[in-house]
């Protein structure tokens, strides 16, 4: 589904991911793990196409298409979704009437007629019924005054109605208390397949106890530089990034 | 009168439109001009002009009076034309503009089947028609082109209420009591040089008289629209809402794309006595000229209501996306107590539009209260200034004003001004103020794009989400028309 | 005094005076002068503040200091002057004699002499720079009659420990007076040092003070000013500070108003450099029939600039007060953020506030806003106070000063601070 080779990207300048090879299958789930500035977000957000990061070098891969060749809403539009760590406020724009664009845009995209507001509306209530989620969020301004847990929730629920094919993560865990945290990861599990795949982006081991990995990757200085299975992100709990960084910097003789 | 100076020209469909013209034609949808016999007066001012205008109406001796003593205060005014506004044009020339045209045809039709087939195709453009499937949404419209009304549906019913709904000359003929008594009475012929400027050639409008205790059952509607070349328009509204009743009004204004500019200079007056409320919107799309500048209308309105009676209340709501020049500044007198005056507005502007607008609060009466909100959204060359005063007087106690200015600016190129005055004059008076400046944020255009919205949707949803406190203050149907006419006004602004 | 013909004899023999090089400056000034005139409120900018009665008046207007003793004027100086430097300006004319420089640093020369000597390309740089932003003849007839001028030099890299105290003295003990007091000041690279102005008359006729001060910040700068102004009811002063940030600088400026007849006060800051960040703040207290007017500009010349601006209006018994603050962005000045805040209680029933914020952008990338309020002391707060058993007169007071500290805590120069609550103190009567 997705191949990233030799992937090289920075921001302003200076140079951040390094050379990333990393491919992800239909149905599978795939964790990147990595301290702070090692290169994560920069990851999520080059996939994701946003302006300010550069490429520098290497390909990615989407479903048959070069990734780094489409504008972000056509990346979005071919099923690639990010769940932002920080989730945009926009003031006036109700959450319900936002997601009702980006749909039927996607739609568009593909040839298809926009949904009608009963369409749209049978749509919505379906999804909220298997996310949780409650009317009176849908009808506030989009993000703003949201609490964090909302925030997380209502990016979880986007990603239902805009049924991706690879969803990223970006830190979906930071900043939610362990009860957020059990209900976006059940909302994620809920919408996993065998057609589509998930890349969770984090910090932590914790967010991994309910979305359960196939693999996991450690991201260090801008390369992957260890690849296993869950019991990867078990032992990082226990000992740290630093016995990770030390392998690495033996290695690199530094 | 003189029968030389009158003539008649047939304005043909394409005359003068270049082929860039026609090609941008898709940028302002109601960028056509009709085909229809008009009757013109020659182009300039003259007392002669005056008469004739008044001749043409087959006024009475007392309105010609009052024209003319208009006519020789504007004269007078001839230094007073306004230079303090934020807004840059050449001199315009009173004297090449044409002040009366009518499109020819029977004055009253009996009914709407009499109204020429061309001018009814060209409401239909509009999107305005006056048939049977208009009745059915309850919106009754009374429509303007160039400066004449055309005619005003829903009368009959509207009448079994007690309600007039009439065309401004329609009602010197029919209620010369209501006009006399209350024309000129909230915006003074000497009030500023447009107004009185208006007061000596004004040809038409509408005129609503809502009596005591009448709630009126529909929104009641006019659309303006300028067609002929060289003209001007100067129309005149007023509404009169007695004591406790209730009247929603609505405004819409379109012109065909011309290379030169051309002048509207329109009044509209409002009285609410004891307990009364009107609320008045309008969504303003004259045409604002090219993308480099050229054309489009010199839009300047007097607009003022005045809360006669306690209790009372008057909302302003616009919507201006349209217009090269906009200056306009809708106001409220709150002279009885307890009344409430609001002010809700957003103006954008792109290219090298240039809007001066804002509203005034004149707090005179115990316990008023009025509330400001403008949202301006400023891209291209353009210039958009909010001007706002916000008055407590003496004997004004217990005022409160909340004001709330917040501007947009997509693009370096493009200014956005403020300039509030708050004068306070009573010390239990409570006035807030607070205005923001900012832009769309990249990070705000990215997120929507990651849910597979383009940029230009993107745009036009965060203006939306901008401008919305504004736009639910409208009536359902307008709401949805100014929502696209706020996307269409700033395609292209961002890249 | 309205008629130019009043003012043309003067000028004519001070240009024939002048050994030095400030005649055709004077000249433009003149020839603006008689152009614009004196502003009525037709102005725009003077719309809220009539000052041509005053100008229907009879003033002498002084060439010389006259006779003030240094015994004449000690019960005038300011708290800390003990440890000052002390500059005093004497019906507009400034006094060698009788000013006080301690602070090695601290060059104090006459502005004529300045402009002829190796000061001379700072002096032709900013002098007269103010005339940009205050197109009126009020501004212009300063310069059209600078005399007796001082220029004021702190050199690079220099912190001055003394802060400079600034007295402009008029004496109107016998008739009265109109007088134009001018300075330069040129704070240099890296150094940094306290400017403290202050107005007082002698005497019960009447005084007409119309000053403009012009301040030129270099890089890494760092200026704190205060203006103070407690004067009697029967003078009148249009007082002008023009602070230009020519490098990346620090500027703190307070203005404290609690006494006058017509008070205007035109307060220009430039931020002309990068990553300049300036703070305004001013409280005016104001009481009998006084008329304050603060006009304050903000203008962002260059990119990433930062400024506050904090201004809060008290206005008892008859007095009125006039608040107008203008932020420019200019289309360079990507990245500014400028703030403003207004807040004006009205204590009385005859007082009254007229205000005008004011912001004009045109760079997309900015962060600005303004806020501004009238109204009366809170209510409930009163309430809350009296039910504690505090005296409403008492509790008034109370409230008053908890409005004003917001200000008064940013007056850094501590005996400075002390004196300007003891003033608030006494006219609180608690």
């Amino acid at each position: 589904m997705l191949n990233i080779r030799n992937l090289q990207a920075g921001i302003e300048g200076r140079k951040i991911l390094k050379g990333i090879n990393l491919e992800i299958k239909a149905g599978e789930v795939h964790a990147i793990m990595g301290p702070n500035g090692s290169g994560k977000s920069t990851l999520a957000s080059t996939l994701a196409g946003k302006k300010s990061y550069e490429v520098l070098g290497g390909s990615v891969d989407f479903l048959g298409k070069d990734l780094l060749e489409l504008s972000p809403e056509a990346r979005a539009a071919e099923g690639l979704f990010l769940a932002f760590q920080y989730p945009i406020e926009i003031p006036g724009l109700s959450t319900t009437n936002f997601i009702k664009t980006a749909v039927n845009e996607v739609r568009k995209y593909h040839g298809k007629d926009p949904l009608d507001a009963v369409g749209f509306l049978r749509m919505m209530k379906e999804k909220m019924a298997l996310m949780n989620i409650e009317q009176s969020l849908l009808s506030r301004p989009l993000n703003e005054g949201f609490s964090g847990g909302e925030k997380k929730r209502n990016e979880i629920f986007q990603m239902a109605m805009l049924e991706p094919k690879l969803a990223i993560l970006d830190e979906t865990d930071s900043g939610l208390d362990i009860d957020a945290i059990r209900i976006v990861s059940n909302g994620v599990n809920k919408l996993r397949n065998k057609d589509n795949a998930v890349l969770v982006v984090t910090h932590y081991q914790r967010l991994l106890d309910y979305i359960v990995p196939d693999f996991v990757h450690v991201l260090y200085n801008g390369r992957i530089v260890k690849s296993g299975t869950k019991e990867l992100a078990l032992e990082l709990e226990e000992r740290g990034y630093d016995f990770i960084k030390n392998e690495v910097n033996v290695e690199e003789g530094v | 009168m003189n029968p030389e100076v009158y003539k008649e020209s047939q304005i043909d469909v394409d005359e003068g439109l270049s082929t860039i013209e026609k090609t941008v034609l898709t940028d302002y949808k109601y960028g056509f001009v009709s085909k229809f016999d008009a009757d013109e007066a020659p182009k300039g001012l003259s007392e002669d002009i005056v008469r004739f205008i008044s001749a043409r109406k087959n006024e009475p001796e007392w309105m010609l009076e009052w024209r003319l003593k208009a006519y020789k205060q504007w004269c007078r005014m001839a230094d007073d034309e306004p230079t303090w506004a934020n807004l840059k044009y050449p001199p315009i020339n009173y004297q090449n503009i044409i002040y009366y045209s009518a499109p020819k045809q029977k004055m009253n039709p009996k009914s709407l089947d009499e109204i020429d087939p061309e001018l009814r195709r060209t409401f239909e453009k509009l999107g305005i028609s006056m048939n049977e499937q208009k009745r059915l949404t309850g919106v009754a419209v009374d429509a303007v082109i160039d400066s004449i009304s055309i005619g005003t549906s829903f009368k009959e019913q509207l009448g079994e209420l007690g309600i007039i709904f009439c065309s401004m000359s329609e009602a010197i003929q029919e209620h010369p009591e209501l006009i006399k008594k209350y024309l000129s009475s909230v915006v003074p012929t000497t009030d500023n040089y447009f107004a009185a400027l208006n007061a000596a050639v004004f040809s038409d409008g509408s005129f609503c008289y809502i009596p005591k205790g009448v709630r009126c059952p529909m929104e009641l509607s006019t659309y303006f629209r300028i067609n002929a070349e060289n003209t001007g328009q100067f129309e005149r509204t007023l509404i009169v809402a007695d004591e406790g009743s209730y009247v929603s009004y609505l405004e819409g204004c379109t012109a065909p794309m011309r290379d030169e500019n051309q002048l509207h200079a329109a009044v509209v007056e409002l009285i609410a006595m004891d307990n009364a409320e009107i609320k008045y919107s309008t969504v303003q799309n004259w045409y604002p000229g090219d993308k480099n500048g050229v054309g489009g209308i010199y839009n300047f309105v007097t607009k003022r209501g005045i809360c006669q009676g306690v209790n009372s209340k008057i909302s302003w709501t616009q919507v201006e996306t349209g217009s090269a020049i906009t200056w306009k500044y809708p106001s409220v007198i709150l002279k009885g107590d307890n009344s409430t005056g609001e002010f809700y507005s957003v103006a954008v502007t792109n290219n090298h539009q240039q809007a001066d607008t804002g509203t005034k609060m004149h707090h005179l009466g115990k316990n008023t209260k009025s509330r400001i909100v403008s949202k301006g959204i400023s891209a291209g060359f353009s210039n958009n200034s909010y001007r706002g005063l916000v008055h407590v007087g003496k004997k004004a106690s217990n005022a409160r004003n909340f004001s709330q200015c917040d501007s947009l600016l997509l693009g370096d190129k493009c200014g956005a001004h403020t300039f509030p005055y708050i004068e306070v004059r009573n010390k239990t008076a409570l006035v807030e103020h607070e205005a923001t400046t900012s832009k769309i944020g990249e990070d705000q255009i990215f997120y929507c794009n990651q849910r597979g919205i383009d940029t230009e949707t993107a745009v036009a949803l965060i203006v939306n989400g901008f401008a919305k406190e504004v736009m639910n203050q409208l009536p359902m149907e307008f709401a949805v028309e100014a929502q696209k006419l706020l996307a269409i006004s700033l395609e292209g602004s961002v890249g | 005094m309205n008629s130019v013909e009043h003012y043309k004899e003067h000028f004519d023999q001070l240009q024939s005076t002048d050994k030095n090089g400030l005649t055709a400056i004077r000249k433009n000034a003149f020839d603006a002068f008689n152009k614009f005139g004196i502003p009525t409120s037709r102005h725009e900018e003077w719309k809220y503040t009539r000052i041509g009665g005053l100008f229907n008046k009879q003033y002498q207007f002084p060439v010389s200091t006259g006779s003030l003793s240094a015994n004449d004027i000690n019960d005038l100086r300011l708290p800390g002057h003990e440890q000052a430097n002390e500059l005093v300006f004497i019906n507009g004319i400034f006094s060698f004699p009788l000013s006080k420089i301690i602070s090695p640093e601290l060059i104090v020369q006459s502005l004529e002499e300045a402009a002829s000597n190796e000061f001379k390309e700072i002096v032709a740089a900013n002098l007269g720079h103010s005339s940009d932003y205050l197109k009126d003849g009020i501004n212009a007839l300063n310069t059209a009659f600078v005399n007796g001028a001082v220029f004021v030099h702190v050199s690079k890299g220099k912190v001055t420990e003394h802060p400079i105290y600034i007295y402009n003295i008029t004496d109107a003990r016998t008739e009265n007076i109109f007088s134009q007091p001018r300075s330069l000041v040129h704070v240099g690279q890296n150094a940094q040092v306290q400017l403290i102005e202050t107005y007082v008359t002698i005497g019960a006729s009447e005084s007409f003070t119309n000053a403009v001060m012009e301040i030129v910040v270099e890089e890494n700068a760092l200026l704190e000013y205060y203006k103070i102004q407690n004067d009697a009811s029967h003078t009148n002063q249009v007082s002008t500070t023009h602070i230009r940030q020519v490098g990346k600088s620090y500027v703190h400026a307070v203005t404290i108003s609690l006494n006058g007849g017509i008070v205007r006060n035109n307060l220009n800051i430039v931020l002309d450099a990068e990553r300049c960040e300036a703070h305004l703040y001013g409280l005016y207290f104001q009481k009998g029939k006084s008329h304050i007017d603060n006009h304050t500009v903000v203008d962002n010349v260059k990119p990433n600039c930062f400024s506050n601006e904090l201004y809060k209006g008290v206005m008892n018994d008859e007095a009125s007060g006039v608040f107008n603050g203008k932020i420019f962005v200019r289309q360079l000045a990507q990245k500014t953020n400028a703030y403003q805040s207004n807040k004006n209680v009205l204590l009385s029933d005859n007082a009254t506030v007229n205000a005008k914020p004011q912001l004009e952008i045109f760079a997309d990338d900015v962060k600005c806003s303004h806020g501004c309020t009238v109204g009366q002391l809170d209510e409930e707060a009163l309430f809350y106070l009296q039910s504690r058993g505090i005296a409403g007169k008492v509790a008034h007071s109370l409230l008053v000063r908890a409005f004003a500290t917001d200000i008064l805590e940013h007056v850094k120069p501590a005996p400075i601070r002390a004196y300007i609550e003891t003033l608030i103190a006494e006219r609180l009567e608690y």
